[in-house]
């Protein structure tokens, strides 16, 4: 047993990112409930429960890939980090910001635009706190002195990204952009598109550690198809946000160049999986079930999202889908499909990688019964809030009440699912939170009772 | 932009409208798009909900000085453009040109 504990940091950022994706799933769930039942929990407003939920999930996934990065490297790629004092700060600037985000969104003190409606000063901390994980991931992967492997070009794209696109959304501060709506628009939609490729990278550059240390062959971190993932991903991530905004009047260039950016980014990743799952031998499938079936649960919702996301992307059919329950379907289909699934498979991989079997077999069943009450569900799911857009979007009358009649049956399916998937998940993350914390306290595991 | 505008969209943040609205599609879905409120509905239809609320809307108690600030910043909204495109024309390629486009 080594004393090195520097890996422990990371271990806290996934039980916290475990938190936090439970937390805002109970908010997902209320807000589904507002939509039916208007009068439902009036104390508080849907204008509180929306941001609670995004903002916690949305943290959940860079918590859970942060925690990865800070474990992988000293615990795995033998590259100490540069400061474990500076994770430490960064886990406890997180846990501080975050706590005082959720009181103001509790006590409705906002100021921000969507998704981050927080009052603006917060995002001070944010930006501080990002740096000092910028600082110390450059310092620690410098170390390797042999060409990176694609998964920490990743990573470190993620980083810079997260940070340019964050500040970008935040130029509606400055009033030439703040006091010109299409311009301000444009920006803000542009930032959050980017800011999704940046989490992107973060997630994929998980998925294929993942698909490397398990399959134990270097290939899927160093082949010329994962590069080109690489290469279109921070192509997408610089180019590939304009469909949020087709409709915003802009130059027409804006919306024809966006048209063409590809979703060949998508179709590259699910390939590499696909072909990895092939490579694949019974014993080394066996040994990671539980990340196996989260990174197939990932590569399965890779190729219904990529199906959806063309079809949105075609402005003649974008026309129709924008500003509906589409979006949400295309928004939640892709993080929580696509995202969420590899970074849970990072979970049970470091789980099984730092616990002996016997400990982890005992909740198998309970874990693949999560796993399948969860992606059952999310399949009604989506299929509901893409059949409650089309429904609002072939609305040809002027009565939004109406309309919302009209939908109200996908719209409640769309609810008890959602209930029933938050119930999957929560078997999930409740195991994984529990055996991270015996990672966490050894002593206690290994150490018989004394006599 | 006016003052007033300009007030009317720090209110409009402040009270997070946007969680249940939209603006060109953009928002949440709980409510209707704002953006052509004013020249759709009128200043008179807007203001009513916005000082009384409705069974789905909260009544956020805004002050007179506030609900006119709001209407003025919906008015300048409005200006911008419209939504959803009503002048337009689906191409062969799959894009839409709209008569609003600028040229
Ligand atoms: C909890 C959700 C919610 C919030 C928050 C909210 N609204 Fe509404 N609003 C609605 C709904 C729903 C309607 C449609 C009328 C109805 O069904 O009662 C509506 C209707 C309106 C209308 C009339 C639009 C039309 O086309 O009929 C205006 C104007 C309006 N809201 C402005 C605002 C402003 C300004 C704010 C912020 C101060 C705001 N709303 C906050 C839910 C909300
Ligand atoms: C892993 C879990 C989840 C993730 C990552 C997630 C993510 C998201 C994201 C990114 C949005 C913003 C969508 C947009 O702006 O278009 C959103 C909105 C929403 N989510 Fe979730 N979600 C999760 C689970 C749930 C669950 C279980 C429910 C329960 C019904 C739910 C209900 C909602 C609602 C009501 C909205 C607001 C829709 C609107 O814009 O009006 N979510 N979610």
């Amino acid at each position: 047993m080594t004393t090195d504990t520097s890996h422990y940091g990371g271990l806290r950022f996934m039980r916290l990112g475990m938190l936090a994706l439970a937390a805002g799933m109970l908010f997902g769930v209320i807000g589904g409930f507002q939509f039916l039942f208007p009068e439902f929990l009036q104390e508080l407003l849907f204008t509180k429960t929306r941001p609670l939920h995004v903002s916690l999930v949305i943290s959940s996934i860079f918590l859970l890939a942060i925690g990865g990065i800070y474990f992988y490297l000293p615990r795995q790629c033998r590259l100490p980090l540069f400061s474990v004092k500076a994770v430490n700060l960064h886990y406890w600037g997180f846990v501080v910001t975050g706590l005082t985000i959720i009181g103001c969104y509790l006590s409705g003190r906002f100021g921000g635009r969507e998704y981050f409606e927080f009052p603006p000063v917060l995002s001070i901390p944010i930006f501080l706190t990002w740096i000092l994980f910028g600082v110390n991931y450059f310092c620690t992967a410098r170390q390797d002195k042999e060409p990176w492997p694609v998964y920490y070009w990743m990573w470190g794209t993620g980083i810079v990204f997260f940070f340019i696109t964050y500040a970008e959304s935040h130029l509606w501060l400055i009033p030439y952009f703040r006091e010109n709506m299409v311009r301000e628009i444009i920006v803000q939609w542009k930032s959050y598109g980017a800011l999704t490729g940046s989490w992107n990278m973060l997630a994929y550059g998980t998925a294929l550690y993942l698909a490397t240390r398990i399959s134990g062959c270097e290939k899927y971190s160093r082949s010329r198809l994962a590069f080109s993932l690489y290469f279109l991903g921070l192509f997408n991530l610089m180019f590939g946000w304009a469909h949020h905004t087709y409709f915003v009047p802009s130059e027409p260039w804006i919306r024809t160049f966006a048209y063409f950016v590809s979703m060949t980014e998508l179709f590259i990743f699910g390939k590499i999986i696909w072909d990895w799952r092939a490579s694949l031998e019974d014993w080394q499938k066996n040994r990671h079930c539980n990340a196996y079936r989260f990174l197939m649960a990932a590569d399965v919702w890779v190729f219904v999202n990529l199906g959806l996301a063309l079809v949105i992307s075609v402005p003649a059919f974008n026309l129709f889908t924008h500003g509906t329950h589409i979006t949400v379907a295309h928004a939640m289909g892709t993080t929580i499909g696509i995202n969420i699934m590899i970074l849970l498979a990072s979970v049970f991989y470091v789980i099984r990688e730092e616990l002996p079997n016997e400990i982890h077999a005992r909740c198998s069943s309970q874990l693949r019964t999560g796993f399948w009450l969860a992606n059952i569900s999310l399949a009604v799911f989506f299929v509901a809030l893409i059949l409650a857009g089309i429904g609002k979007g072939v609305y040809d009358g002027t009565s939004f009440q109406e309309m919302m009649t009209g939908i109200r049956p996908f719209l409640f399916a769309f609810t008890l699912s959602g209930v029933t998937m938050m119930i999957g998940f929560w078997v999930i993350l409740w195991h994984g939170f529990r055996l991270m914390g015996q990672i966490l306290a050894p002593v206690r595991v290994a150490e018989p009772e004394p006599a | 932009m006016s003052d007033a505008a300009r007030h009317g969209q720090q209110v409009f943040q402040d009270k997070n409208c946007i969680a249940c609205h939209q603006f060109y599609g953009l928002g949440g879905y709980m409510g209707p798009d704002l953006t052509n409120v004013i020249s759709t509905r009128g200043e008179a239809y807007s203001r009513a909900f916005i000082v009384a609320g409705t069974a789905r809307m909260p009544n956020f108690e805004l002050t007179d000085d506030e609900v006119s600030a709001v209407v003025a910043y919906l008015g300048f909204v409005d200006q911008t453009g419209t939504y959803p495109p009503k002048d337009y024309q689906i191409l062969w390629t799959g894009n839409v040109a709209q008569a609003d486009d600028p040229r």
